[in-house]
């Protein structure tokens, strides 16, 4: 086994292969780039060096600079995790000739697979079945078209090197097929550099289904079972589990042979995923083999309760597989959710930013988190934006689903738009609940999944009014410890007033909506105008933004985390991000420059850049005087349109006077 | 420390009798302020809200830091005292901390018949300015006003506590050091021109705010010049041409923040000089006030149990409590304010009087601010008293607190009649602040001694000539005198020609008090200096 292994990785699975190498006594070293300088997974390990600027190339994919931090480091193999190196047969071959033992399959094995044409046919030698298409390097439209018309539509046409959906078309008719075909080529041609196209029938109601399979230098393969991935969304997975519910353990049996079959073909090593598409019916196909540990990963090991990281390790250093195929054990279920920072909304569309709160879920049976951030970090935009899995196990599909949304429901997230309550939903969406969807189902639920935003409920509202009133209050009172008249009863902050009762009026933004919320003060108790009424609300606030409210007769706790003038409230499975509105900047769109544009002193206009009816930018260089041996240029004071010119270049002009006028554009 | 123990029973029938009255008293002061406070009439406030301006009372609750108290002055000033209702004489004024310091604010009600100056808006004006110059406090003056009420010139305009002496007194408070703020908002015409040209700092609003020495009326009477009011004296040409405004406010909030951030800029960290406590609330709850104090001022009561509810755990430590007991002298702590209390129990002797003067007098020596507590009938009267030189006494008092120069804030809790008024800091002594309670009555002498005494000697008179004067004449006689001091001594008519600073409820006297004595510390207490005493 190895003393010490570099991770060339980042986030949650740089840290969760760190903790396995601690269990075994590997000492490990971190890799980050400039952006990852307090990263999570620096902490993990045990040394860590810097590789370069954040853009990947320059630093996670560094093949160079991974090397020669790895030899300077004493590291004995590198773990490349997923994504970044880690189906790179370059790099696999580079770590070989460095004499570093490379944590994953060998390269041609990396090569045969990365090529779906190729490793289809591969396959299909091996006798794995293949969904009815076509693989063959006549690349001719003819050749492919009578392809088309033996495989049936619709179809789908595929990138041979492709991946991710890109050069991905459907074709339902055959009058459709030539031009989907010029556009997949062209999309392939410029995403991978190769045109070359393969063709499959489109399946119905498919799901996802994949074997983790294992296999040793020895030549010993194992599977250990399956997970089912139909939930994806852009073609990309989001909730996964295992089993798969409703598969037969004939069927499990057969996937499992199949699987196992593919990876010795190939003359497979290490951890590999063979990915099936399953149809209604039980029939199944290969769709392509991932040569990496996968992330989802942990499901597997959930119900098998086997390190499949700690597998890795011996089998990179040459071990035997640590166990047999009858001595994989599979117990109970077990689900895996992924936090991803990307906004459901926007179609999903990945978002950056700090991470203002993180709050996981209570350590418990059954539990296990994967994060790769902490609080306070930035969320970039150079890498995969995948913060956090969470990942949760019991007795049963319906056990472990429960845990599931009790977990999901207690994790807190402020900062970037994650994928936080399209995940709650997910978890409770009856359809998902009943189980063995198939991997339309985002799409097909997509309504109640990602629901039109709901304006804000009215005990968020409250929430926010409150937690905004008792940091006023809070204020007033480390004003108070700091002046010269402590105790003075003019550092209160209840509105007191004299044969009165005092108010105060809140301005909040919700979106595009303003909207106020009137607030009476009764001693330590505010009440609040709600649009469904009138609510006595009070609380106190901790340091790190916890609540304790009480609305009318209900006790609640929230969390409040304010970032500027935004407020985000969190209670229970609800959230709501409010922005308080400055109670002195009501109408202030403009700044207070007028558009009439005078002369600072008597002198010459020497230039005039703009004539009468011209849109100008803000800062824009209008017109330049020349006074008292300087030259002075006027510049637009906001963006608008030149409304008025009085002077040409030469004219003499008074202080004072307008030189030129300008209408601010409306907004 | 002594604690007040009380008598009082709050499950006794007398108190529930004593509380229902006092909180029905209480119950019409609120709603005659609340009416007040309406300004001029929903027709009015939907103009000046159309106009795109703010109500004045949300200018002073945005002027304010969010949720700071607001201790307002003369609320019901004018009231029922013109023939038309000039709610808050069309001005509202009061000291809250704004920038995290005290302030005296003075916001023209444009509502109120433009905000013109009635001669009690004068008044009224120059209290706040009073208070703010004893007590240091720095103003800021939120204009929206035609300037003087012109059918009333002639009580606003020539004398020396009218129009004027606005100007006067903020280049004197300015000489001080008394930082003077101007929030032009609205119209700032012919005199009121000079708040934001006298101002130290000025915010004017783009298109609402316009200062000029004449109006576009005038000019054109005066010169036949034909010009907007916008053009003659807007935002514009006071902020890029005049220099009449210091700074250029887009809308009333906007102007509202920049006078927040003026204030903020002022470099006046208050340093109250007193030995300061935490402050303990009584050990008997103020509420209990209302149920405490009889309504009926024949009735006597001990005014103890009144010192018990207001100042901290009810520790009260009293001076010369054997001696000349119907004036109760004693120290204690007012939220955490060290306070020296002089409170009325009974018509004034000889030896309260010396008491009093003698305990002033130790306070003065000391810097500890006094709270009076007037409930009196007067000095007591007769050939006894005359002999033993009440008057040589009483004028003791009268001198002490007349040259008393640290913080002196009176309360009438119940009766204020004669000189007792004087020897206990009526409003011709310079308390920093004066308040009524609403069961207060104030007068020379109470009115059935006054319609006794001109009945008396229009008996006399009668009764020299001969003639007869019969009971039922005598009656019908007496009734109108009654009802005039009746009418003439009410807190509402009191209050509405400001011989106070306010009426309010008994359960808020600690805390008013409070603010009181904190907004006179920002003033250094001055050294004393007292006249002859007649010995």
């Amino acid at each position: 086994m190895f003393d010490k292994i570099l991770i060339a990785n980042r986030g949650e699975i740089a840290c969760r292969i760190a903790r396995t190498c601690r269990g075994l006594g590997i000492r490990t070293v971190a890799v980050y780039s400039e952006a990852d300088a307090d990263a999570a997974h620096l902490a993990a390990c045990d040394e860590a060096w810097l590789l370069g600027p954040a853009p990947a190339r320059e630093s996670y994919l560094n093949t160079e600079r991974i090397l020669d931090v790895a030899r300077r480091s004493g590291a004995q193999a590198i773990h490349p995790g997923y994504g970044f190196l880690s189906e790179n047969p370059d790099f696999a071959r580079a770590c070989e000739a460095a004499g570093i033992a490379f944590i994953g399959p060998p390269a041609a094995a990396i090569e045969a697979m990365g090529s779906k044409r190729r490793a289809k046919a591969l396959l299909a030698e091996a006798g794995v079945p293949l969904v009815p298409g076509y693989h063959g390097d006549d690349q001719s439209e003819a050749a492919l078209l009578s392809a088309a018309e033996e495989t049936g539509y619709p179809l789908l046409i595929k990138a041979s090197a492709g991946g991710g959906g890109k050069g991905m078309r459907r074709v339902d008719r055959a009058e459709e097929f030539a031009s989907a075909l010029a556009a997949a080529k062209r999309e392939a041609a410029s995403a991978f550099g190769d045109d070359s196209v393969l063709l499959e029938r489109y399946l119905l109601e498919p799901r996802h289904i994949e074997i983790q399979v294992f296999a040793d230098s020895h030549g010993k393969v194992v599977h250990l079972h399956e997970r089912d991935c139909s939930v994806q969304r852009r073609h990309q997975k989001v909730l996964e589990e295992a089993p798969a519910p409703g598969l037969t353990p004939a069927l499990r049996e057969a996937m499992g042979t199949a699987a196992v079959r593919a990876a010795s073909a190939i003359g497979y090593v290490g951890a590999g995923t063979v990915e099936f598409i399953a149809e209604p019916d039980g029939r199944f196909y290969f769709m392509e083999m991932n040569t990496r540990l996968q992330v989802e990963h942990p499901v597997t090991e959930m119900i098998t309760g086997l390190d499949l990281v700690e597998w890795q390790l011996r089998v990179a250093a040459g071990e035997q597989l640590p166990r047999a195929q009858n001595e994989i054990p599979l117990h109970g279920h077990a689900f895996e959710a992924r936090l991803y920072a990307e906004d459901p909304h926007k179609d999903f569309l990945p978002s950056s930013g700090r991470i203002l709160h993180l709050r996981l879920p209570e350590p418990e049976l059954g539990l296990r988190i994967d994060a790769g951030v902490r609080a306070g970090e930035q969320v970039s935009v150079h890498y995969d934006p995948m913060l956090a899995k969470l990942i949760v196990h019991g007795p049963d599909r319906s056990a472990a689903l429960q845990r599931l949304r009790r977990a999901l429901d207690a994790l807190q997230i402020v900062g970037p738009a994650t994928n936080l309550s399209f995940l709650r939903r997910l978890a409770a969406h009856p359809a998902f609940a009943a189980g063995g969807v198939s991997t339309d189902f985002i799409e097909r639920y997509r309504d109640a999944l990602i629901p039109a935003r709901q304006p804000v409920s009215a005990r968020m509202i409250a929430l926010a009014a409150l937690a905004e009133l008792l940091r006023l209050r809070e204020i007033a009172a480390r004003q108070a410890a700091v002046s010269g008249d402590p105790y003075s009863p003019w550092h209160a902050a209840d509105g007191w007033r004299l044969n009165a009762t005092g108010s105060h009026s809140l301005g909040f933004r919700d979106g595009d909506e303003d909207f106020e919320v009137s607030v009476g003060f009764q001693d330590d108790t505010y009440l609040l105008d709600l649009p469904e009424g009138q609510l006595q609300v009070s609380g106190s606030m901790g340091r790190d933004g916890s609540l304790l409210a009480v609305l009318g007769d209900q006790q609640l706790r929230a969390t409040v985390v304010r970032d500027r003038d935004h407020l985000t409230v969190l209670c229970a499975a609800e959230a709501c991000t409010l922005e308080l509105r400055d109670p002195y900047g009501a109408g202030l769109e403009h700044g207070p420059d007028s558009g009439s544009l005078t002369a600072p002193m008597p002198g010459t206009v020497i230039a005039v850049h703009v004539s009468e009816g011209e849109h100008v930018s803000e800062a824009q260089p209008l017109l330049v005087l020349e006074a008292m041996k300087m030259e002075y240029t006027i510049r637009a004071p906001m963006n608008g349109v030149v409304e008025a010119v009085h002077y040409r270049a030469g004219d003499q002009v008074a202080e004072g006077v307008e030189l030129l006028k300008v209408e601010a554009e409306a907004l | 420390m002594g604690v007040i123990k009380s008598k009082i029973d709050p499950r006794s029938e007398e108190f529930r009798a004593n509380r229902e009255a006092m909180d029905a008293l209480v119950a019409d002061l609120r709603d005659t302020v609340r009416q007040a406070s309406l300004g001029g009439g929903e027709a009015a406030r939907e103009r000046h809200l159309a106009r795109g301006k703010l109500l004045p009372r949300e200018r002073v609750r945005l002027l304010l830091d969010p949720g700071a108290p607001f201790l307002e002055l003369s609320q019901l000033a004018a009231h029922e005292v013109y023939d038309e209702p000039v709610p808050g004489a069309g001005i509202i004024t009061g000291i809250g901390r704004i920038a995290g310091r005290e302030c005296v604010i003075v916001a023209n009600d444009a509502t109120v018949k433009g905000g013109t100056y009635y001669p009690l808006t004068v008044k009224k004006h120059l209290r706040a300015q009073e208070i703010a110059a004893q007590n240091q406090l720095p103003c800021v003056y939120l204009v929206d006003s035609g300037g003087a009420n012109l059918p009333n010139q002639d009580e606003v305009f020539p004398d020396r506590e009218h129009f004027g002496r606005i100007f006067y007194n903020q280049a004197t408070m300015s000489a001080h050091g008394i930082p003077q703020l101007a929030v032009v908002m609205g119209s700032c015409t012919a005199g009121g021109a000079y708040v934001p040209a006298m101002a130290d700092e000025s915010i004017i609003v783009k298109e609402q705010g316009t200062i000029f020495l004449g109006g576009p009326p005038l000019v054109k009477a005066a010169t036949g010049e034909v010009v907007s009011a916008e053009e003659l004296g807007g935002a514009d040409v006071h902020a890029r041409q005049s220099g009449v405004a210091d700074h250029y406010a887009l809308n009333d909030a906007h102007a509202l923040g920049l006078a927040r951030q003026l204030v903020a800029n002022l470099n006046r960290p208050k340093r109250a000089s007193l030995d300061l406590r935490e402050p303990r609330p009584p050990a008997y709850d103020p509420a209990e006030l209302a149920g405490a104090v009889p309504t009926d001022l024949k009735t006597p009561y001990d005014v103890r149990e009144v010192i018990a509810r207001i100042v901290d755990a009810s520790e009260f430590d009293e001076f010369k409590a054997l001696y000349g007991s119907t004036l109760v002298c004693g120290f204690a702590r007012l939220h955490g304010y060290p306070v020296g209390i002089v409170a009325n129990n009974g018509v004034l002797f000889s030896e309260s009087a010396l008491k009093g003067a003698h305990f002033v007098e130790l306070c003065s020596q000391r810097g500890i601010p006094l709270i009076f507590l007037q409930n009196i009938t007067g000095f007591m009267v007769g050939r006894k008293y005359e002999a033993g030189g009440i008057a040589r006494d009483g004028a003791k008092l009268v001198t002490a607190v007349s040259c008393a120069a640290v913080p002196k804030l009176t309360v009438i809790i119940g009766g204020s009649f004669g000189a007792g008024n004087y020897g206990m800091c009526g409003r011709a002594f310079n308390p920093r602040f004066l308040w009524m309670w609403p069961n207060a009555r104030i007068s020379v002498m109470g009115g059935e001694q006054a319609a006794n005494v001109l009945a008396q000697v229009k008996r006399d008179g009668l009764e020299r000539r001969g003639e007869r004067w019969s009971n039922e004449a005598e009656e019908a006689f007496k009734a109108p005198i009654r009802e005039q001091y009746e009418h003439q001594g009410h807190p509402y008519y009191a209050s509405a020609r400001l011989w106070d600073d306010g009426i309010i409820a008994p359960a808020d006297t600690r805390r008013v008090l409070a603010l009181g004595l904190s907004a006179a510390l920002n003033a250094p207490v001055e050294e004393t200096k007292f006249g002859v005493f007649r010995m």
